[in-house]
């Protein structure tokens, strides 16, 4: 199935050669580029490029235009500049990419230098899409790369839309399913037919510890990140009760600071929040966490199990960030140039014991909360109360959203039933969720919009009433 | 945090460690890249090439390399390690690994023959194209902790040791309020029914699926029910019923440590025995005599709920055996050495918690595979019964190998060569196939993609998580992979 489309999504590729080709030709002299190449600088990638071979993608044909394409006119976004980012800016300038732009919202920890390589001591506290962007454009002769020292969340689709692919080394699902939901969004579908010049392919990669996996979405086409929620092991969070009454672990009473007695003393002030990052944010949490384990004999909290439990740290190899970045690099290039079939379209990493990978394809799942344009069906009977939906869209393995706003289109007039996000509506709503969807005055078959972090985009759904 | 997956110990042996890396290719700079950065304490680059249009190598990795970790102290010698091995074999003596990158086979083989004498283990890399290829070869590699994904817990309900029936006796489910009844440890709770279950079943414990049902159910009947006969929530009775099936496995020794306590080239104690054999010895006495055939309690508990007061004992109690055991064997080992007239200051506490998790690793030497008697006919014919299973790549290298003695340089290097090379190299593929009397077929779409070219080191450093044995292929097409033992 992925040979047919994939050549259809080459086409918008060619289309742009054959854009170069004449924009080339209209070029005005003394236009001449200082190509900063050097004899031989690009041998290794042109024998893949201008030698046919057996193992090739059927269309493939070599020539001189796909390396131009790749140095010239090919755009990659790469997100995250973390571990995972580091390498894969270094992968793709060295494999001869040259318009490249990346964007990452943190800053440099001193935690961060022993795997994210592009960063020194004295970057710390510096931006590290600009130190990568830096380091990179002053190493590899030619290259481009453009920071973007922001949320992934302020660019909207005519910002997504330059990119020829997209590469994702992020450590977060909600992020991951937010650009997934950005780039369904810019898919166009004319008579129910995709346009594929529309795809962009999204290369995500994923490490914690010595696993890892990397894959390939072709939106519309192939499994999207939602299609496989189930995949990621939902987060886990200790329950209330024994955080507040019965502790057990040294993680339990780091989470009882954390989430229950930081709010209460406010310590460095109103409205300042505890600050991962802050060495004497997680030092206060620190004392008063053994405090707490003293209290009921347990021993084993540290400094830097606080830390790792208060910013969810999961530890981190270079070895397995280089593997996976390599990994989705190579199919970057594969996408890019042409030159090979590409992952299809799912591969999973483990060195605990050996090596291991296992590839697969993954599936599409047929009512994708994301990529399917089927409206999805909600079954609650009448008496429920909003509340239970509330918690469905939360709890669902396939939805796992976070803080779900509910609005349903009424007389004519959209109603917010539920918003958690701002405090004063959330106030003004909260009476509904007590209230049972009939006393709400929802129909059999209304239409619900819900918005949420995970998604740029409402997700709509049918309510059906089973009683 | 990388210690955090290796502990300060993994750490420790990291720091002490001198890697050796032979030719700074992208492949091997970027291996070492990945040592640099968590911290390894000292590499040395043996490179004889000069800086090129395509490669960067020696002096320049060297400086670039120790930017990115101010502790580690990096060298270099510009010579080619063909010379160092006319020269001074010797050199290679000192260190913890040795990295070799786009080796060709003549200065592999006779590295990797100094090497296994040495007991230096030897790591073999090549990049082909979109073809990975790496060989470890050691003759014996020991693995202290082998942080097991899955490893199922050391509970010992089939066979209590005395502390913790005491423990279990000093519980009266049946008379409990319901406060304290639903906040028992699930451990407690599977320990009392187990001994109602004993009773009438003759002391055997519950053998297939159909007694484990009826095992689960007799616990669930335990469960409280409140006024109107409805059965309570107690969170902790339906743990229980969930961990019946693993609880009740019988505590035994993984076969692999098994194989570890009876080798066979450590039954004596010399003033040379290394320290993990000393230590598996010491194991072996104890599992002899005081574990009376057991492993020494591993001493951890998985979270459960409870109210932390009974958690707490619950948990010191295997705490506490753990300790006494891991002491014993510490004895142990102290009276093994000082049979040989050595002395002890030993870390055995850490060792001990670990001993399920003991691993060795035994690779067959280069010289084994290369050599027409040993090479490992049956694991190339039978793999190659699918024509596309990675060891054709394998083969495929070998042959490139061939290509390269015979006519000093790679197939396919310029474009004019391509078509040519083909027929030479497939000559070269059918050499190495009849010299070793394999009777496989090599597509000769591998041949030509071959053609089309042109041109697992913190584990074995820490001693912790398992190497591979021996021959690991990756390729970048299909973005698959293999382990082989050749």
């Amino acid at each position: 199935m992925n040979l047919l489309l994939f050549s259809l999504f080459r086409e918008k590729k060619r289309r742009r050669i054959e854009e170069l080709a004449q924009s080339q030709k209209k070029a005005v002299d003394g236009g001449n580029e200082d190509s900063q190449d050097w004899d031989g600088r690009w041998n290794h990638v042109k024998k893949f490029l201008e030698r046919s071979g057996p193992f090739t993608h059927p269309d493939f044909e070599p020539s001189t235009e796909s390396l131009q394409f790749l140095l010239e006119s090919c755009k990659i976004l790469v997100i995250g500049a973390g571990g995972l980012g580091c390498e894969l800016l270094k992968n793709l300038a060295l494999s001869g990419f040259r318009k490249i732009h990346i964007v990452d919202m943190d800053t440099i920890d001193v935690s961060n230098l022993n795997r994210q390589f592009l960063f020194r001591p004295k970057d710390v506290g510096r931006p590290k899409a600009d130190v990568a962007a830096d380091f990179i454009n002053s190493r590899v002769p030619g290259c481009n790369v453009v920071p973007h020292f922001k949320k992934i969340q302020v660019f909207d689709e005519s910002f997504y839309r330059q990119f020829h692919i997209i590469v994702c080394g992020l450590d977060s699902i909600i992020a991951r399913r937010w650009i997934n939901g950005m780039l369904m969004s810019l898919l166009i579908y004319e008579g129910g037919v995709l346009d594929t010049s529309t795809i962009i392919p999204l290369i995500d990669g994923g490490t914690e510890g010595f696993k890892g996996n990397a894959r390939v979405v072709l939106p519309g086409m192939t499994a999207c990140i939602d299609c496989t929620l189930e995949l990621y092991p939902p987060q886990i969070n200790f329950p209330m009760c024994t955080i507040a009454t019965m502790p057990r672990l040294p993680e339990h009473c780091i989470e009882y600071v954390h989430i229950l007695q930081w709010p209460k003393e406010k310590p460095f002030g109103d409205g300042v929040a505890l600050d991962g990052d802050d060495p004497q944010h997680i030092q206060w949490v620190f004392q008063r966490s053994q405090e707490r384990a003293a209290q009921f004999n347990i021993t084993g909290v540290t400094y830097r199990l606080t830390q790792g439990v208060v910013k969810r740290i999961i530890p981190a190899v270079a070895s397995t960030n280089a593997v996976i970045a390599a990994a989705c690099a190579s199919e970057v290039f594969k996408i890019a140039s042409s030159t090979y079939i590409p992952l299809n379209n799912y591969l999973v990493f483990n060195d605990v014991d050996g090596l291991y990978t296992y590839t697969f394809e993954a599936e599409r799942k047929e009512n994708c909360s994301a990529c399917s344009q089927v409206p999805h069906d909600l079954q609650f009977p009448s008496s429920a109360k909003l509340q239970d939906v509330l918690d469905y869209l939360i709890e669902s393995t396939a939805l796992q959203m976070k803080s779900p706003a509910i609005t349903a289109t009424m007389e004519g007039k959209n109603k917010t039933l539920y918003l958690q996000t701002v405090a004063s509506i959330e106030e003004r709503t909260r009476p509904n969720l007590c209230r049972t969807l009939k006393e709400l005055g929802l129909t059999d078959g209304q239409e619900l919009a819900v918005a949420d972090v995970t998604t740029p985009q409402t997700v709509l759904f049918r309510l059906n009433y089973t009683s | 945090i990388d210690a955090q997956l290796w502990g300060d110990h993994g750490q420790e042996a990291l720091e002490n460690a001198h890697v050796c890396l032979i030719n700074a290719t992208a492949t091997g700079t970027e291996i070492l890249k990945n040592l640099v950065l968590p911290g390894i304490g000292a590499f040395t680059i043996v490179d004889g090439h000069k800086v090129t249009g395509e490669d960067n190598r020696a002096q320049a990795a060297t400086e670039l390399l120790q930017e990115l970790n101010s502790d580690v102290s990096g060298n270099f010698v510009e010579e080619s390690p063909d010379k160092l091995l006319d020269n001074d074999p010797e050199f290679f003596h000192r260190f913890s690994l040795v990295i070799g990158v786009q080796l060709i086979e003549s200065t592999c083989l006779r590295l990797a023959g100094v090497l296994w004498n040495a007991g230096v283990p030897f790591l073999v890399c090549k990049t082909y194209g979109l073809v990975g290829y790496m060989r470890l070869a050691v003759k014996e590699h020991t693995v202290v902790e082998s942080h097991p994904d899955n490893a199922l817990e050391d509970l010992r309900l089939d066979q209590p040791f005395a502390e913790l029936k005491n423990h279990i006796q000093s519980y009266d489910l049946d008379n409990m309020d319901k406060k304290d009844h639903s906040h028992t440890p699930w451990i407690i709770v599977v320990a009392k029914y187990l001994e109602k279950w004993y009773n009438e079943h003759n002391y055997q414990l519950p053998k297939n699926y159909k007694e484990k049902e009826a095992f689960r159910q007799l616990i669930r009947e335990g469960i409280l029910k409140n006024e109107n006969g409805v059965a309570e929530d107690e969170e902790n009775f339906e743990e229980a019923i969930k961990n019946v099936n693993t609880a009740l496995n019988p505590t035994k020794i993984p076969s692999t440590v098994q194989d570890i306590l009876n080798a066979e080239g450590w039954k004596n104690i010399t003033a040379q025995t290394p320290a993990f054999w000393v230590m598996a010895r010491a194991v072996k006495e104890f599992v002899e005599n005081e574990g009376e055939g057991k492993l020494p309690v591993r001493g951890t508990i998985p979270d459960m709920i409870a109210d932390s007061e009974k958690f707490i004992n619950l948990q010191n109690v295997y705490r506490e055996k753990a300790m006494q055991d891991a002491s014993v064997v510490s004895k142990h080992v102290e009276s093994l050495l000082q049979s040989v007239g050595k002395v002890c200051v030993y870390k055995s506490k850490k060792k001990c918690k670990n001993a399920a998790f003991l691993r060795v690793v035994r690779c067959r030497s280069l010289a084994d595979e290369c050599s027409v008697e040993l090479v490992n006919k049956d694991e190339i014919t039978s793999c190659m019964d699918n024509p596309d299973s990675e060891m054709v790549l394998y083969l495929m290298l070998r042959s490139v190998d061939r290509f390269f003695q015979q006519h000093s340089r790679y197939p396919g290097v310029y474009n004019y060569q391509v078509e040519e090379d083909i027929g030479k190299l497939k000559l070269c593929v059918n050499s190495l196939l009849q010299e070793y009397g394999l009777n496989v077929n090599v597509k000769d779409d591998y041949i030509h993609e071959f053609c089309r070219y042109g041109a697992n080191a913190i584990k074995m450093i820490t001693h912790q998580f398992v190497p591979f044995n021996n021959t690991f292929i990756y390729n970048a097409m299909s973005q698959t992979s293999a382990t082989f033992q050749l």
